[in-house]
């Protein structure tokens, strides 16, 4: 495995090496059913390297749904999806080689510390052991870990767990970050240093896709966000774009004047 | 399919075990617990010295043309050691005796015995002119150890009544060896228990696996790690690595246990090290089971009822429980009687390693346990993760 494959210092990190008309993601008419209940409906989207894009949506709109599909987890009923080319239900350890997830829950092992949990996902990526300590200092300093990474995750807070999580998700220098609600219930410091760090990945031409139900979020961080409602994509573009187009104060006021609800409602 | 990842799954398995005290407590204390329990209340500890039995005797062909055969028969229950012989006049009392607790066995000589032996030595080679009698055993059914031994040891001396202490070369419908009898006056029950006692604490390791891959399934554990290049197999194998690593321990602790409280089997360091390597293999089938109980539970709660679904039957009809009738019967298809029946033979009858029946016994328990995994990796891969 070579050394150089791998980056050490976010900042320095080589820009991904990707054809700029290539997507990093496309899904084409995406449609996935449990039963008679359809979570995602034709869903058709492209993402590029380098962005942030973030996917709004109510609870049970289909945003979990999409990131559990763009990350093997679930076979789409109808149409395709793209992970750097690879296709998720074909090329399935392909699309996983290049993706971080980090889920809704935060999912650690609480026996672990913060620290076994990152490097045991560092490990299942193959990582050479001397870049995964070099990284694993980077990334718990970066997240204002240091004091903590080497107690039990059992022991952390509900913050330091979302942070730990994320890191998990990224130890790995993914091509594809899929964070799904990175920042829920975390406090203001710690979601500022969340939102930091992601600017970063995007900076080393990394695609995130970023699924929240914060509207304030999604407007300081998403180059371009789609709205989904009841598992439908009802609005696609700029949080600028989007706030011109319907007049509108915030994104907020975007999706109340688009679906006629508000969206602590349909939360 | 890489061996880092199956080492890096087992050795995160390995520190659950350590650093939480309930899979601590479960997997090495549990069955140090047990094994000490029962050596102190059935005799491996404490015992004022070796148990007897207590057998009653009605002797009906007393007044028989051949009344010898009966008289050596009573001679030699009466010599061998670890048989209290109780001679009554009657029937009735005897069994009155054995249904108050104060006999373990009673055996009722029939009217005809000599007669009988008389025949077979008349005409050892053909059947038909042979008289036919039954001698009558009853055992107390309360007393494990006492269903276990007693008839053993009775059989024993009627082969010895008959054909004395020489191997027969006498062409019998049914063949029947002479093997070394049993001294059983150096036995405590503990003795007769233990082989099923070291199989019934291997079980639990079914119970640990349904637990800890349903508590990962509902942390979410199980779909992160499915985004990451680690595979259905590797994850497997790291479970049965790291559990069959706990199950060496385990069997470790146990025999050293027993050893400690005063069980010394009637084998030698290969014995002893066969016994090791059947509780290892015995241990596949456990993880087996317990991802089995694993894929068809949703949660940990459900998990452990489903493992008890494997770990009751092997218990009751395979380890230290005696079988008898439809118990002995449906036994056949536990795993674990087979590991409870190679331990007997070696630590019991002190057979050597080269016996042929515990490499039978052997070879049954590691290939279900490798099915059992197998089908195990099958069903989770389709439908655990869910």
């Amino acid at each position: 495995m070579s050394r150089n494959r791998w980056s050490t210092n976010l900042q320095a990190s080589a820009k991904q090496s990707t054809n700029p008309n290539e997507s990093a993601i496309e899904i084409h008419n995406l449609t996935k059913r449990y039963g008679t209940k359809t979570a995602v409906a034709g869903l058709n989207l492209r993402i590029g390297w380098g962005e942030i894009f973030g996917l709004l949506g109510p609870n049970g709109a289909g945003k979990t749904t999409t990131v559990n599909v763009l990350s093997t987890l679930l076979s789409p009923t109808e149409g395709t999806a793209e992970v750097g080319g690879y296709d998720v239900v074909n090329k399935p350890q392909n699309v996983r080689s290049i993706i971080g997830l980090c889920p809704q829950q935060p999912a650690f092992y609480p026996f672990l510390t913060g620290r076994e949990n990152i490097q045991l996902f560092g490990k299942l990526h193959s990582m050479p052991k001397d870049v995964l300590k070099e990284r694993t200092d980077l990334l718990i300093k970066k997240i204002g870990m240091e004091d903590d990474a080497d107690r039990r995750a059992g022991q952390y807070s509900g913050g330091m767990t979302r942070r730990i999580s994320t890191i998990m998700a990224l130890i790995h220098d993914p091509k594809v970050a899929l964070l799904d609600e990175p920042t829920v219930a975390m406090d203001p410091v710690s979601r500022r240093a969340v939102w930091d760090f992601i600017r970063e990945l995007r900076a080393q031409d990394k695609s995130i896709v970023l699924t929240t139900h914060y509207m304030e979020e999604a407007e300081h961080l998403c180059d371009r966000v789609g709205i989904i409602d009841e598992g439908r994509l009802i609005e696609l573009g700029t949080p600028s774009e989007l706030i011109k187009k319907y007049h509108a104060k915030d994104l907020e006021d975007v999706f109340v004047q688009r679906t006629g609800k508000k969206l602590a409602e349909a939360v | 399919m890489k061996a880092k990842h199956i080492a890096v799954l087992a050795e995160k398995d390995l520190k659950r075990v350590v650093r939480e005290p309930a899979s601590l407590l479960m997997l090495l204390i549990f069955p140090l617990m047990l094994n000490l329990a029962f050596g102190v209340a059935f005799g491996g500890v404490g015992s004022s010295g070796p148990s007897d039995f207590q057998i009653g005797l009605v002797n009906l062909d007393a007044s028989s043309s051949h009344p010898e055969w009966a008289g050596r028969l009573i001679g030699n229950l009466t010599s061998t050691d670890g048989i209290l012989l109780k001679q009554y006049l009657d029937n009735a009392s005897g069994q009155s005796d054995l249904i108050q607790g104060n006999l373990d066995a009673f055996i009722v000589i029939p009217n005809g015995f000599g007669n009988s032996c008389e025949s077979f030595w008349a005409a050892p080679t053909n059947a038909s002119q042979w008289t036919n009698t039954t001698i009558g055993l009853y055992v107390d059914s309360g007393s494990m150890i006492a269903t276990s031994a007693v008839p053993a040891i009775v059989q024993q001396v009627v082969l010895r009544t008959m054909f004395g202490d020489v191997r027969t070369s006498v062409d019998l419908p049914v063949v029947i060896s002479s093997p070394a009898l049993i001294a059983a006056s150096t036995y405590s029950q503990w003795d007769f228990m233990a082989p099923g006692m070291f199989a019934f604490a291997a079980m639990f390791i079914t119970m640990t696996v349904a637990q800890s891959m349903t508590t990962e399934r509902e942390g979410g554990l199980l779909k992160r790690l499915a985004a990451t290049p680690m595979t259905n197999s590797e994850y497997m194998l790291g479970q049965t690595i790291s559990n069959m690593a706990i199950a060496v321990v385990q069997v470790m602790i146990i025999l050293l246990t027993a050893f400690l409280i005063g069980y010394r089997p009637a084998t030698n360091a290969a014995g002893l090290a066969f016994a090791a390597a059947i509780l290892v293999a015995f241990s596949l089938v456990s993880v087996g089971f317990g991802l089995i109980a694993a894929t068809i539970s949703k949660s940990a709660d459900i998990a452990t009822g489903a493992a008890f679904i494997f770990i009751m039957p092997q218990m009751f009809l395979g380890s230290f429980v005696p079988l008898g009738g439809l118990a002995e019967t449906v036994g056949v298809f536990m795993p674990s009687k087979y590991v409870t029946d190679a331990l007997t033979t070696l630590f019991l009858r002190g057979a050597p390693i080269a016996t042929l029946s515990i490499w039978v016994d052997f070879t049954i328990v590691l290939v279900t346990g490798v099915v059992v995994v197998l089908l195990g990796i099958l069903m989770f891969g389709k439908v655990g993760k869910k």
